[in-house]
Order: C-alpha cells, then structure tokens, then sequence
C-alpha cells in the first residue's frame, strides 16, 4: 500500500484511480451485474420472504394463506417449546463458549514458542475442526452406547454405573456441550495462537525484570490485557457457532428426551420442514436473525476496533 | 509452585509438566478417531462387548469396509460430495472476484451502496433463509436435484469481501498500467488480479470446502433422494438403515467419510489452519 502511495506521487502522470469515466462505469457495472442479482434473488428477497411469512398463516403446500398479524409471534411468546428451546441453546452456548475459549487458550499458552512438537500437538487439537461433524457424532454416539460405549465401559473400571447418556435428560445436553467443545476448541486454539505471536517477548522479559517471576504473574501483568482484545472476539464468534448447534440434535436427539436438548434451529427446522408450519417457523427465524445480528454487530465492532488498535 | 524449587528445576519441571498435560488433551481429542478406525477393524463379536480393548483381535477390516461399501452407494455420496463442493466453489469464485475487484479499483455508482449490502450479508446465517429457499425451489420444481444443493451457495458475500480487502492491497498502478495498455476490466480481473489473489483464494477455497463438504442442514432439507446425498447425508442414512448392530461398517463409512478432508489437512496443515484462522472472521 505505502510503496503504491510513494510510486504514484512520484511519478509523472497523475494517477486516475479516482475520477469516474464512463467506459470504466458501464465495465464495472457488468463486473457486478452477477454478483449483485444474485444477493438480491438469493438474500435480500428470502429474507424479506421471511419477515413476510413471518405474519401469515402459510403452510407448506396450502393452496389458500391469510394475514395473521403478530399472532405467530405471540404464539411464541406463549409456547413453552420455544421458551425450553432458547433457554437450552443458552445453556449449551454458555458450556461451549466457556468450555471452548478456556480450553482454546489453556493449550495456545501450554503450546508456547514452535517447535517440531508443537506442531504436532497444533495438528491433533485441530483435526476435530475438520473432520466432519456429523460423521464424528455418529462415532461419539458409539462411544455413548449405554452397553457397548467406551465411555461406559471406562467409568465401569473405576467402578461408576452405565448412564444412558443421550437418553437421560439430565445429561443429553451436556453431552452434547461436550461434543461441541471438543469440535471448536482447536479452532480458538488457531486464533489464541495468532494474537500470543503478536505480543513481543521483550515485553514479558521487561516484566520478569520487574519482578514478575512466576508465569502466572506475567501472564496477568502482560498476555492477558493484550490478549483481551482476541478473547472477546473468540467469545463472540464462538456464541455465535453454537447459537446456530443443529447437526448433533438432529443426528442424536431429535430434540429429546423431552425436549431436553430442543435449541433455536432445531425447532425451526421441525416446525418449518416437518410440521410445515412454514409461517410459525419464519417467526423463528426472525427472532434467530435478530440475535445473530446483535452478536455479530458486536463481532463487527470488536474487530474493527481490534483492526484500528494494532 | 513455591518460592523452596529453584530456577533450574522449575525450567526442567515446566516443559515436562507442560507436555504431560497436552499429552493427556491430545489423547482425549484423538480419542474418538482412535475408536472409530480402532472399531472398523475389528470383528462384531469383539464390538459389542464392553470391555476396552483397541487392537483387534478378529481383523475384519476387509469385511467391514467391504460392507461399507456394499450396504450403501458411499462412492456415489463422496463423488457427489466432491461434484457439489466443487461446483460451488467455481461458481462462488467466478460470481465474486469480478465484483470485488470493481468494490475496490473502480468508481462507480452505487459502490457504497453495494458493498454496504455486503457487509449485511455477512451478518444472516443461511439458516435464516432456508424457509423462503426451500419454498422457492418447491415451486420451481427443483427440490431434490443438484441444483437445489448448489444454487443458494452460488453467491459468497463473504468471498466477495475478502477478495475485495485483500484486492485493495494491490498496488493501483498496476491496474491502471493495464488500463493503459487497452486490457479489458474482465482480462484484468482474470489474467492480473487472480493470479496475484492467489494466496487469498487459496484461504478462501479452504474455508469454502470444509464448509459445504461438511455441510449438514441443508442438504438435508433440499435432497430426499439416496441418489444424490453428500457424504454427511450418506452416514446418518447409513446409521439409521442399520440401526444398532453393524458397528464395523458403520465405523468404516465414517473413517472413509471423515478421511478426504482429515487427508487433506494433513498434507497441507499450514495452508489449512492459516486459510481458516484468517477467514476466522466469518
């Protein structure tokens, strides 16, 4: 950027970066033409489709669908379903979150300068970032096999009971907030790792100096204010992931038992393409969207500081 | 630790402590892969037991991923898998690097305009829509085709803004030199600016694959039909017509579903964890 600033003010013609020609206009219309219908036909429209539905009565296939007002959205007010569900896909996201971020920079610190080993371990704690989700969650179902489960027969050595794990409704959705974690941490790991290089070690030199002699001391005097800023994005984008937790209930659970594990998707999925309740599921959907909108604004906010502060 | 350890038994404790630790946390987050390529080895009688063991005694590798791919079309699933993935990145890049070399080199009306539309874009997660699409294509009479699994993923906004952020970072000059010696806007998009938008392709193709090869929610609301399942379809299939007994093939159809990408990331891990750490913004 600065070496383009410095060869355009030197040189001897003027740059014409920024007066508009027409020929150039009419180009750069054709360049965005297919982009910008295609945001309009597969974003702007389903999403005001949305809001529309939203106040109908459409169901999926119905030949006839009136205006219905609010009535779905106070229909969700008075479901418990939707209640159970929010407050579910709150608790997983608060275990995930916690779970996933404490974890993600407990391992970025333990990993600390590279070495060949480190690489290693950098590898193994991010192959569950990769490998397929739904296909991991089959293999974790195995593992939770009340009878044949690894997890049941460890605990039995050390003398625990089989617990049916995605069958007890005490347990389902922590099982699943552990699933989860195991899949994302790995990933703030990456980011965790990306703000540590960013902070220069003369600084925790400079500390140890001064006095700080245990790493704890230094981590607080020094890694955990100038990592703040990483930490509260890696809090935000990891709400925002396990607000949107569809693939393990869905595989697992189907919402059970009891609605135990039912979370914000999964209801909007089961109302919009197994009820049919295309209207009802809008409704969801509305009130999805304005949650991802509020954490992804703060998202927004955090990196663009983040961007401007380094 | 107390103030009684000295210096240098710190600095040996440490690094073992250190690695002890990250042993034990490496072990549990490989756990459920071991068990799974551990499982698809081994021979029923010695699956549906409970007692831990993970050699197999009874090796049945060639029995389990035999019926693999006997009880179930798997290669029909990775092929479309591969076909869909792929077709969705081409469209994704053809569709937004043009555009995002017009948001960041060429003034035009409605620019702002546009690019404001952009970043709310990134802000709706495609769940949101899947109401409105699914309906759409009902009506248009393309539910369970291949075009119902690509088209809503045929515009990346998220594409078009990384390309355009990283489109701002090459130097004017050169697009104007190519202005000057009569390329067209399109030649220059494609034979100046990808070629030296590679490294940001490359992240953003990373980022686009892993996440429509693993892709769940919406496969499963657009497709019906075994024919055209992707790979995450195909397993939970898999699962639910052979319910409870086959943990061999089943674990089998999972090592071979997880085992593309996992390859993948192994042979070019630098390229992978930087493409998804950088799009991390998403």
């Amino acid at each position: 950027m600065t070496n383009a600033v410095l060869i355009s003010g030197a040189s001897p013609v003027p740059s014409t970066g920024k007066r508009r020609r027409p020929h150039e206009e009419v180009a750069s219309w054709f360049l965005v033409a297919p982009a910008a219908s295609l945001i309009l036909l597969l974003l702007i429209l389903p999403l005001a489709a949305v809001l529309g539905l939203s106040f109908t009565d459409y169901q999926l296939g119905a030949r006839a669908w009136s205006y219905v007002g609010a009535a779905n959205y106070a229909a969700l007010a008075n479901d418990p379903v939707f209640w159970r569900s929010v407050g579910n896909t709150a608790t997983y996201a608060v275990f995930v979150v916690l779970g996933s971020t404490g974890l993600g920079l407990g391992v970025a610190l333990m990993l600390g300068r590279s070495s060949l080993l480190t690489q290693v371990w950098r590898t193994v704690f991010f192959l569950p970032v990769m490998g397929s989700l739904i296909a991991m969650a089959i293999v974790w179902e195995f593992m939770l096999h009340p009878t044949f489960g690894l997890i049941n027969a460890a605990l039995g050595l050390v003398g625990f009971a089989p617990v049916n794990w995605l069958q007890n409704g005490d347990t389902a959705l922590g099982v699943l907030a552990v699933i989860g974690i195991w899949q994302q941490f790995g990933f703030n790991m990456v980011l965790f790792l990306a703000g540590l290089s960013g902070i220069p070690q003369s600084l925790h030199d400079a500390a140890e100096m001064d006095g700080a002699a245990l790493a704890w001391d230094r981590f607080q005097l020094v890694t955990w204010p100038l990592l703040a800023p990483v930490t509260l994005f890696v809090v935000v984008i990891s709400t925002i992931r396990s607000f949107q937790v569809f693939d393990t209930v869905h595989a697992l659970t189907k919402g059970g038992p009891n609605k135990a594990t039912e979370v914000l998707l999964y209801t909007m999925y089961a109302e919009g393409f197994e009820f049919f309740r295309t209207g009802y599921a809008a409704a969801i959907a509305v009130v999805f969207v304005m949650a991802m909108l509020l954490l992804t604004l703060a998202k927004v906010f955090i990196a663009e500081k983040r961007i401007h502060s380094q | 630790m107390t103030a009684r350890h000295s210096k240098r038994r710190r600095s040996v404790l440490g690094p073992v402590l250190r690695h002890a630790t990250l042993l034990v946390l490496a072990a549990l987050t490989l756990l459920p892969f071991l068990w799974m390529v551990s499982t698809s080895l081994k021979g029923p009688d010695e699956i549906l037991v409970a007692d831990i063991h993970w050699w197999p005694r009874n090796f049945s590798a060639a029995e389990n991923y035999g019926a693999a791919f006997r009880m179930a079309p798997l290669g029909r699933y990775l092929l479309n898998g591969a076909l869909v993935t792929a077709t969705i990145l081409v469209l994704q890049l053809v569709v937004a690097l043009p555009a995002a070399f017009a948001l960041a080199k060429s003034e035009f009306r409605g620019r702002k305009a546009l690019f404001a539309i952009v970043l709310f874009g990134l802000l709706v997660p495609y769940h949101v829509i899947a109401v409105p699409l699914f309906v759409s294509l009902h009506a248009a009479g393309l539910l369970n085709t291949y075009a119902a699994l690509v088209t809503p993923f045929s515009i990346s906004v998220f594409g078009i803004f990384l390309m355009r952020q990283f489109f701002l970072s090459v130097p004017s000059d050169l697009v104007d030199a190519a202005r000057m010696d009569g390329m067209s806007e399109f030649a220059i998009v494609w034979r100046v600016m990808a070629p030296a938008a590679l490294p940001a392709i490359s992240s953003f193709a990373v980022f686009s694959v892993v996440a429509h090869w693993n892709d769940y929610f919406w496969p499963l609301i657009a497709v019906s039909s075994d024919a055209l399942f992707t790979p995450p379809l195909g397993v939970v299939a898999f699962r639910n017509d052979d319910a409870g007994t086959h943990y061999g093939p089943l674990m089998a159809a999972a090592t071979i579903i997880v085992l593309p990408l996992v390859a993948a990331f192994l042979l070019a891990q630098r390229r992978f964890i930087e493409g998804i750490a950088f799009t991390g913004i998403k």
